[in-house]
């Protein structure tokens, strides 16, 4: 499987809805070219609104074509879709109970030579906050492909977290998701691996096979899906192996870290640990040295789960 | 344009909004009152809408941005029987479809959520994006305060609309020059408003907000123009019609009983 953007896919997407449903519209703010949308917008003349460089208006403007019948995919960097937009998108969108897709596009490290103003850690822990939201960050092209389908058709707001940039193909194509129900990857039953996104997903596979040549049986979810959480999978696997490391590109603070803890303290007691950043900013830096230096690596899954496992 | 009609139906406005919020005992009186005439103009003149089938597809819709005039807006529906009279005894009460701010999901009637300025006005520039990409018949009108216009996100949703031509958007600012911790001119000025919209590129007008006569031809004016979004400027007085609130600064969200409603619903004649 070669690898492929992630924005590439997304505006392929985007096009083939786009035939299909004449309420599908692109909205950006001035990131037209750095998301590859363009192509949309060469594609449906007056589809693809350019708000220019205000994401207020670009979420407020969102929310009027959805009340004038449109479906929006609004994306801008996810520091400015969360953090800059977060009243427009709480009252005007998701208050309001209209049907606005924002995107944000390059989560936590994945922003490197933005640095530390552009790298959103918490974006999610922000968005998990709105009642009802649908918050997701597909793995690899053949899930970002069938979750915007399935956000395009749903009618409510989403956030999805959008890396740019190639990752690592996880699935095959044909494969079938669901928003709302994570994938498990590998069953396993000494230790439970919980990651979000292409790049902590990508990283549990590793330690995945790290642990299995150390004799350590661990399962591997993708949960693409961190709000609503697919909690009985969790409590399903956390039951089944006693021990869960949650692994994210995110604030462990109010990102999939603490949801899954939400979950387990209440329904079922289990002993955890957290791979993600550790009440951090971010700062500049190649992605691969941001990985490194916030510990988002396989080796530190390999080594929570050790801790976890009291090995 | 049968004008003494439209100046009757402003009366009964200003008289439920007064009496809405005094049976309440607290509320936003004075940028309530101060749109009364726009909207029993809008209402009772200009607007193609059909209270019997609220949600009608190609109706005109109003976006009142600033939210917390709701009240003002909620007794203008009632009169038009898109929701019955009683219900204005509700206001705030839990449960109730007349909230403090505008809501969408609650009001019969009701276009858009407002409450957290300026985003009703970037919803309705997306609204008649909308519906010109649909070539749908119909104005979109929004409803912004001269307060609100300090938010920044006015003006980006200013230079949206005249980017792209959304010349069936016909807004006004509701220019009483108050706001709550004082004058505009004392708290933020707002300069030559009339000159800041036309730099932005709007068909700006200027009328007396209280003259139905004058808001009709502006409104008639901004229907002929083409190519361009309007903002009709109103100069208006905070608290208009209710003697104990009229042109002050205090009116922005005040206490007052029904007894003093009522005498204010008197007064006006």
């Amino acid at each position: 499987m070669a690898t492929q953007e992630m924005r590439s896919v997304y505006v392929e997407t985007l096009i083939a809805l786009a035939e299909r449903d004449e309420r599908i519209m692109v909205c950006e703010a001035d990131l037209m070219r750095a998301h590859g949308t363009t192509k949309f917008a060469d594609r449906f003349p007056g589809r693809a609104v350019d708000v220019g460089v205000a994401e207020a208006n670009l979420v407020g403007v969102s929310a009027g074509l959805s009340l004038g019948g449109k479906i929006p995919f609004a994306a801008t960097f996810g520091c400015f879709a969360s953090r800059r937009a977060f009243d427009q998108f709480f009252l005007s969108a998701n208050y309001a109970r209209l049907n606005v897709k924002l995107v944000g596009t390059d989560p936590g490290v994945t922003a490197a030579f933005n640095g530390g103003t552009h790298m959103p850690f918490e974006d999610v822990g922000l968005m998990r906050m709105v009642p009802g939201l649908t918050i997701f960050e597909p793995a690899d092209p053949v899930s970002l492909r069938a979750l915007m389908k399935q956000s395009a058709s749903m009618w409510g707001c989403t956030y999805m977290r959008l890396p740019r940039k190639s990752v690592e193909p996880v699935y095959e194509e044909g494969e079938e998701f669901t928003l709302g129900k994570g994938k498990l990857l590998f069953d396993g039953d000494d230790v439970t691996i919980i990651a979000m996104g292409g790049l902590l997903v990508g990283e549990a596979i590793k330690a995945h096979g790290m642990l299995a040549e150390e004799g350590i049986d661990a399962a591997v979810i993708d949960m693409h899906t961190v709000k609503p959480l697919d909690e009985e999978l969790v409590l399903h696997h956390a039951r089944k192996s006693g021990a869960v490391v949650t692994a994210e590109n995110h604030q462990i603070a109010g990102g999939l870290g603490a949801a899954v803890a939400n979950c387990l303290s209440c329904a079922c007691p289990t002993p955890m640990r957290m791979v993600g950043i550790r009440d951090e900013f971010g700062q500049v830096g190649t992605q691969a040295w941001l990985q490194q230096h916030y510990r988002l690596t396989a080796d530190e899954i390999v080594t929570q789960v050790k801790d976890v496992l009291n090995k | 344009m049968d004008t003494q009609k439209i100046v009757e139906f402003a009366k009964e406005i200003r008289t439920q909004t007064l009496f809405t919020i005094g049976n309440l005992g607290v509320g936003h009186i004075g940028g309530a009152l101060s749109v009364v005439d726009v909207l029993a103009l809008l209402y009772g003149k200009v607007m193609k809408i059909d209270p019997a089938n609220p949600l009608w597809e190609e109706r005109d819709m109003l976006v009142l941005s600033k939210g917390h005039a709701g009240p003002a807006l909620y007794a203008t529906l009632a009169l038009k029987g898109f929701f019955p009279m009683e219900e204005l005894t509700t206001l705030n009460q839990g449960g109730t479809n007349l909230p403090s701010h505008c809501d969408r999901t609650r009001t019969v009637g009701i276009d858009m959520t407002t409450g957290s300025l300026a985003q009703g006005f970037s919803a309705a520039c997306g609204l008649a994006y909308a519906r010109q990409l649909d070539a749908k018949p119909g104005y979109v009108y929004a409803i912004i305060g001269d307060g609100e216009s300090q938010e920044g996100q006015v003006w980006e949703a200013a230079m949206f609309a005249a980017h792209y031509r959304l010349d069936h958007l016909i807004a006004f600012t509701d220019y009483n020059k108050m706001q709550i911790d004082g004058t505009t001119d004392e708290i933020m000025g707002l300069g030559d408003i009339e000159g800041k919209w036309r730099s932005f590129g709007w068909y700006t007008q200027r009328v007396d907000g209280h003259d139905v006569e004058a808001l009709d031809r502006a409104v008639l004016a901004a229907q002929k123009n083409s190519g361009k979004p309007s903002m009709i400027i109103m100069d208006t007085i905070k608290g208009k019609g209710a003697f104990f609130c009229e042109g002050q600064v205090g009116s922005h969200s005040m206490s007052f009983d029904l007894a003093k409603a009522n005498e204010a619903m008197a007064r006006l004649g």
